[in-house]
C-alpha cells in the first residue's frame, strides 16, 4: 500500500476530477470526447513509457519532441515512396531508435550529462529538420497512409490495443525481467550496481534507444490521423511527457517509479485541459493548473521520501 | 627554551559511544616539528580536528598561543593562528593562485573594492616565502600536486599561522619534491612556526621531526626525542596492545591454488607488480595502512579498474577480467568496503539485493522466478540470521550488521570460488562481527578461497592463515600465521624491516 503512495494520490485526484465532471458535465464521458482526449494524448503516453525507463535510470531525455517531428516526417516521406504503411511505420521506429542510440552513446559511453546531450540534440535535430524541409509540410500522402488503411472507427481501437499491450508489457517487464531489475539497480545506485556485475553503461544506452523507438512509434501513429504531416510537430512534447512521468511518482533522481504511475500521470494531465472547457472555465487556465499539479506532486513526493528516510535512519540505529 | 604555542590536556572525544580519544595530552613548541604517528584509527585525525575546531572535545582543555580556548571552532582556530594542510589540497581549481590566496586571507563586504595589483603582489611575496616561484595568475587546476601544496603553505604564511598541521603532506610527492618541501619546512621552523607533522613514513619523520608522539587506541602512549629514538621502538609503541579478542578460527586443510596473481599492475590506481596466490580453504588477510593500495588491488582483481599488465589465473587457467561481470563469471565475489555506497542498494528489498549479482540463477530467458528469488532470500535470512521483518524489507531500514549480512548473502548466492571481503566487520556490532567471522571459517571449510582486507590488526592476526602486507601499491611481504606479529605487520606496512629479516 505504502509503496504505491504517489500512484494512489494521483488515482484519487483522477477520481475526484471524474466525479466533478460526472456531476457537472456528463457530456465529457461521451464516446467522441473520450476518443478525442485519448488520441490527442496517445503520443504523450507512448513516449512517457520510454521516458519512465530513462528517468528510472536517473537520466533525462528532452530531445523526444524533436525526434517525434523527424520520425513523423520520415514516416510520410517513406510512405510516399510507395512503401506499405506498416513498413513506413517500422521505418519511423528505426529512425527514432537510431537517434535515441546517438543520445544514449553520448550519455553512457562518452559520459556527458544527459540534460546537456539531449538539450543539444533537441535543438540540432529540430533545426536540422527545419533546414531539410524548408518548413514545408508533407502533403499528398497516399490514401493507404490515412488511418493505417483502417477506417476512422477502427483506427482508434487498433491504437488503443497497441497502447494497452505496450503499457502492459513494459510494466510487467520492469517487475519480472532481469532487465527491469537492472534498470532499477542502475538508477538507485549506479556504483553498487556496477560492483554487482551489472553493465550500467549498456543499461543507460538501451533505455535511450527504447525511448527513441517509442517516440518513432508515437510519431507514426499520430501522423496517419491527418492528411498533412507538420514539420514542426511535437513542440513541447518533452515537457508534457516528463511532467506526466514525474506526477506519476517516478523519482527524478532515479531508482523509484512505475509504469502504472506514468499512465495515471498522463491521464490526469491529459484529462484536465478538456475538462476545463467542459466545466466552462477558460482553457487558458490549463497550463497553470498543470503546473500546480506538478508542483503538488513533487512536493508530496519530497515530503514522503524525507519521512521515509528519517524512518529508515531511525531503524538503522537500532541494532 | 622556546615558548609553547599549543597545549592540549587530557582531551577526550567519543563518537556514538566509541571512544576515539581517551585523555590525550599533547604540546607543541614554537619552531619545532612535532610528529604524530600511530596506526589506522589510533586517533590522529580526531586530535587534529579538535585543534582546528572541526570537532569539539567532550572534555579536556586546549590552549593556543597561551590563550585558553573554551569552545573552539574553525574560524577561531584560524584567527588564533592554526592552519592545516591535508594530503589533498583544498583549493578552488578554477580560480587563480592569486584568487585562492585572497579568498583565504581577505575579509570584508561583498561590495568592497578589489585591489588586483595588491592581491597579485601579495600572492607573489607569499609564494616566495614558501620557497617557490609560481606565476600567481595561473589557474590552480594547472598546478602540480607539490605546487598546490606550496599555495596552501603560502595561505598559511599569509594568515600568520603560528601552528601548521601537515597531514601526510608527502603522500603524493616524488622524492625530489619531498626534498623541496623539507626545505620549506626548515624555513618555517626558523621563522618560529610550530609544525605538527603526520606521516606513515618513519624514515621521513626521523629526518624532519624534533619530537615524536605515538598514539594508540586513542591514547598518547609516549613522546620521544626524534634524534635518539629507534624506529623499532616506535613500531613497538604503536602496536603494544594485548590481543584479547577470541576469534572462531579453525585450521582447514588447504587444497589447490584457486587464485594466482602474477605481477599484476594497474597504473591508474597505483597497484604495482603484485604476485600472490590463495588456496582453496585458505583465508588470506591483506593488511596495510589506509591508502596502501589494498582496496585498489581488490578492485583490480574484480575488474572494476582492470589491470594493464600481469595476469590473473584461476585454478591454473589464465583469465581476462575486464569488468565485474567477467569476474563474477569466473567465480570471484567482492564485498566492497563502503556497504552503504557500494555494497547494497538501500532502496531495494532484501530479496532483490540478494539476487542482484547473479540474476541468471533466478531467471530463465530473462524472466525472474519470484518464488525462487524469495526462497533464496529466505534461506540466507535464516542461515546468516539476518534480523528483518521479511524478504520485502528495504535494506535501508536494517541495522549496519544486517546490511552487511545482506551484502554477504549477495555474494554467497553467486556460489563463488574466491571471495574478497573488504573490511567485512567495519562499523558492525560485536554480535554480527563474530557471526561474520564464523561464517568466513565455514566458507573456507567448504573450499572457498577467502581474501580479507582489514585495518584491524587483531582481526587480521586472528582470522588469517597467511597475511599479505601492502605498502604504496606493492606487496611489502607475506607472513605465515605462525610468524606474524603486530610488530612484523606494521614494520612491513611502514616500510621498515628489522635487521636480518629483509625479504
Amino acid at each position: 500500500m505504502k509503496r504505491y503512495g504517489q500512484e494512489i494520490s494521483v488515482a484519487i485526484a483522477i477520481a475526484a476530477l471524474a466525479a466533478t465532471l460526472g456531476f457537472a458535465a456528463p457530456a465529457y464521458f461521451s464516446r467522441e470526447n473520450l476518443q478525442d482526449v485519448f488520441l490527442s494524448n496517445m503520443p504523450v503516453l507512448v513516449v512517457a513509457v520510454g521516458m519512465t525507463l530513462v528517468i528510472l535510470t536517473g537520466e533525462i531525455d528532452v530531445s523526444v519532441g524533436s525526434i517525434f517531428a523527424i520520425c513523423g516526417v520520415m514516416a510520410g516521406v517513406i510512405a510516399k515512396m510507395g512503401v506499405p504503411v506498416l513498413l513506413a511505420c517500422a521505418g519511423a521506429c528505426i529512425i527514432g531508435a537510431l537517434l535515441g542510440a546517438m543520445n544514449g552513446a553520448l550519455v553512457a559511453y562518452i559520459r556527458i550529462p544527459s540534460i546537456v546531450v539531449t538539450l543539444a540534440t533537441m535543438t540540432a535535430l529540430r533545426d536540422g529538420l527545419r533546414w531539410a524541409t524548408q518548413g514545408a509540410w508533407i502533403e499528398n500522402l497516399p490514401p493507404s497512409f490515412q488511418w493505417f488503411g483502417l477506417t476512422e472507427r477502427t483506427y482508434p481501437i487498433a491504437v488503443l490495443g497497441t497502447a494497452v499491450v505496450l503499457v502492459g508489457a513494459t510494466g510487467w517487464g520492469l517487475r519480472h525481467l532481469a532487465a527491469g531489475r537492472a534498470i532499477y539497480a542502475a538508477g538507485s545506485n549506479a556504483e553498487a550496481a556496477r560492483v554487482a556485475g551489472i553493465n550500467t553503461q549498456r543499461v543507460v544506452f538501451l533505455v535511450f534507444v527504447a525511448t527513441g523507438a517509442l517516440t518513432g512509434l508515437a510519431a507514426a501513429f499520430n501522423s496517419v490521423r491527418f492528411d498533412q504531416i507538420p514539420s514542426n510537430a511535437g513542440l513541447g512534447l518533452e515537457l508534457k511527457v516528463i511532467a506526466a512521468v514525474v506526477v506519476g511518482g517516478t523519482a527524478i533522481t532515479g531508482g523509484r517509479g512505475s509504469i502504472a504511475g506514468t499512465v495515471l500521470g498522463v491521464v490526469l494531465l491529459g484529462a484536465i485541459g478538456p475538462a476545463l472547457t467542459f466545466l466552462g472555465t477558460s482553457a487558458y487556465w490549463e497550463q497553470a493548473l498543470q503546473g500546480l499539479i506538478i508542483l503538488a506532486a513533487i512536493t508530496i513526493e519530497a515530503l514522503r521520501s524525507r519521512a521515509e528516510k528519517r524512518k529508515a535512519s531511525l531503524a538503522a540505529q537500532q541494532v | 627554551m622556546s615558548e609553547l604555542v599549543l597545549t592540549a590536556r587530557s582531551v577526550s572525544k567519543s563518537f556514538e559511544g566509541v571512544r576515539a580519544l581517551k585523555g590525550v595530552s599533547f604540546d607543541l613548541l614554537a619552531g619545532e616539528v612535532h610528529a604524530l604517528i600511530g596506526e589506522n584509527g589510533a586517533g590522529k585525525s580526531t586530535l587534529i580536528k579538535i585543534m582546528t575546531g572541526a570537532v569539539t572535545a567532550d572534555s579536556g582543555t586546549l590552549a593556543i598561543v597561551g590563550r585558553r580556548v573554551a569552545e573552539n571552532n574553525p574560524s577561531l582556530a584560524r584567527a588564533l593562528g592554526i592552519a592545516a594542510i591535508y594530503q589533498q589540497p583544498s583549493l578552488f581549481p578554477h580560480l587563480t593562485v592569486t584568487e585562492n590566496i585572497a579568498l583565504a586571507l581577505e575579509r570584508g563586504g561583498v561590495w568592497r573594492h578589489v585591489h588586483w595589483k595588491e592581491r597579485r603582489g601579495r600572492a607573489r611575496v607569499l609564494i616566495e616565502r614558501a620557497g617557490a616561484s609560481i606565476d600567481p595568475e595561473r589557474l590552480v587546476s594547472t598546478l602540480s600536486m607539490p605546487e598546490q601544496q606550496i599555495v596552501e603553505i603560502a595561505k598559511a604564511i599569509g594568515a600568520n599561522a603560528r601552528i601548521l598541521i601537515m597531514d601526510e603532506p608527502t603522500a603524493s610527492l616524488t622524492e625530489h619534491e619531498v626534498e623541496s618541501l623539507f626545505r620549506v619546512i626548515g624555513e618555517l621552523k626558523a621563522q618560529g612556526v610550530g609544525i605538527i607533522y603526520i606521516s606513515h613514513r618513519l624514515e621521513e619523520i626521523s629526518r624532519i621531526a624534533d619530537r615524536i608522539t605515538v598514539l594508540r587506541d586513542g591514547e598518547a602512549i609516549a613522546t620521544r626525542d626524534a634524534r635518539t629514538v629507534d624506529r623499532a621502538d616506535l613500531i613497538q609503541l604503536m602496536v603494544g596492545r594485548a590481543v584479547n579478542a577470541v576469534f572462531p578460527k579453525r585450521r582447514v586443510p588447504q587444497g589447490e591454488i584457486t587464485l594466482e596473481l602474477r605481477t599484476l599492475s594497474c597504473k591508474a590506481t597505483g597497484v604495482n607488480d603484485v604476485s600472490l596466490s590463495v588456496r582453496a580453504g585458505e583465508i588470506l588477510g591483506i593488511a596495510g595502512l589506509v591508502g596502501s593500495g589494498r582496496t585498489q588491488l581488490a578492485e583490480t582483481i574484480f575488474g572494476l579498474t582492470p589491470s594493464d599488465s600481469g595476469e590473473v589465473r584461476i585454478c591454473g587457467t589464465r583469465v581476462e577480467i575486464a569488468s565485474p561481470a567477467d569476474a563474477i563469471r569466473h567465480g570471484i565475489g567482492y564485498m566492497p568496503e563502503d556497504r552503504r555506497k557500494h555494497g547494497v542498494i538501500l532502496e531495494m528489498p532484501i530479496s532483490a539485493n540478494t539476487s542482484l549479482a547473479d540474476l541468471n540463477a533466478i531467471s530463465r530467458a530473462g524472466l525472474i522466478d519470484s518464488a525462487k528469488e524469495e526462497a533464496i532470500a529466505e534461506d540466507f535470512i535464516a542461515r546468516l540470521r539476518i534480523k528483518a521483518s521479511s524478504t520485502h524489507a528495504k535494506v535501508g531500514t536494517l541495522s549496519g550488521g544486517n546490511q552487511q549480512k545482506v551484502a554477504l548473502s549477495r555474494w554467497l548466492a553467486t556460489n563463488p570460488k574466491i571471495l574478497i571481503l573488504d573490511e567485512p566487520t567495519q562499523g558492525v556490532d560485536v554480535g554480527s562481527k563474530s557471526e561474520i567471522h564464523s561464517l568466513m571459517v565455514d566458507l573456507a571449510e567448504r573450499g572457498l578461497a577467502v581474501i580479507m582486507i582489514s585495518s584491524e590488526l587483531p582481526e587480521i592476526l586472528g582470522m588469517s592463515d597467511r597475511i599479505a602486507v601492502m605498502r604504496n601499491g606493492t606487496l611489502a611481504g607475506i607472513l605465515s600465521r605462525e610468524d606474524a606479529t603486530q610488530e612484523k605487520i606494521l614494520s612491513l606496512a611502514f616500510g621498515h624491516m628489522p635487521a636480518g629479516e629483509a625479504a
